[in-house]
């Protein structure tokens, strides 16, 4: 089990879903915190998922709020950054620069007709 | 507490990584990946800390005069009170405590200079690391 473990936290390693931010969180773990990492990572799928929800929120809503929307790209992308997400923290400053030039076209093209999706079985947006 | 060993024949020498003085830290970011982050970071180096969610919840808890930080890590961007304004506000109020500004890649030189002119004794680049903190907390604390 731990070898399967392993292998799969590998296979994220070398597609590029995490970087090296995420061996300092393992780096963490000791005996005096031994779930820290996967604290880290509940807090972050938890903080995602309501992240995506109000993205997905503002998108429905038609208009392109670029601010409201920059703002939680941001906040996806801090948090991504802090625990080694590296292809989400890539995807975000994508949607980030799109806001600053207030291109909605990219938005929705970068999207498509997918909803986003960040949980335990991924580590970044559908593909 | 972590420790990095080196030998020298048959004498084993350890050196701590831990500051050499137990650290009371106010961690001031809105986000909470990042808050316990940093948490555990200052555990690891054997500090304690607070946190709070943005720049106006720091002002406030130094509002009773009666809060002592050895350091301040102060995000800049945030809702309510960004960090700039926090960092401003504290040092109007007296706050002598040491503020670390933490930054993204993304700020470029001119955000950077104006966030140090508004009263930081340093600024660091997300994500924090104990490799990147340890030897700063050390050097303020000693100077």
């Amino acid at each position: 089990m731990q070898r399967q473990v392993a292998l799969i936290k590998q296979s994220l390693f070398d597609q590029g879903y995490l970087d090296e931010q995420f061996i300092e969180l393992e780096e963490l773990q000791d005996d005096a915190n031994p779930n820290f990492v996967e604290e880290v990572a509940t807090l972050y799928f938890k903080d995602s998922a309501r992240l995506i929800s109000n993205i997905e929120q503002a998108l429905e809503r038609g208009s392109f709020d670029f601010n409201r929307l920059d703002n939680y790209m941001h906040q996806f992308k801090g948090s991504s950054t802090s625990i080694g997400a590296s292809k989400v923290k890539t995807e975000c400053t994508m949607f980030r620069e799109y806001c600053r030039v207030g291109n909605a076209e990219g938005w929705q093209d970068r999207r498509g007709p997918r909803r986003l999706h960040v949980g335990p079985s991924n580590t970044g947006t559908d593909q | 507490m972590a420790t990095t060993s080196t030998s020298t024949g048959d004498i084993k020498k350890t050196k701590s990584v831990e500051v050499k003085k137990k650290l009371n830290v106010l961690i001031v970011d809105d986000d909470t990946v990042i808050r316990k982050l940093h948490e555990n970071i200052i555990k690891s180096i054997g500090g304690i800390s607070q946190t709070a969610k943005n720049g106006e919840e720091a002002v406030n808890i130094h509002r009773d005069g009666n809060a002592s930080f050895d350091l301040i890590l102060m995000d800049k961007e945030m809702p309510e009170r960004d960090g700039l304004s926090a960092t401003k506000k504290l040092r109007e109020m007296k706050v002598t405590s040491m503020i670390i500004g933490v930054t993204t890649l993304a700020d470029n030189e001119e955000e950077r200079k104006a966030f140090m002119e508004a009263g930081l004794n340093h600024c660091l680049a997300k994500p924090l690391s104990k490799a990147k903190i340890l030897p700063l907390i050390n050097n303020l604390m000693d100077a």
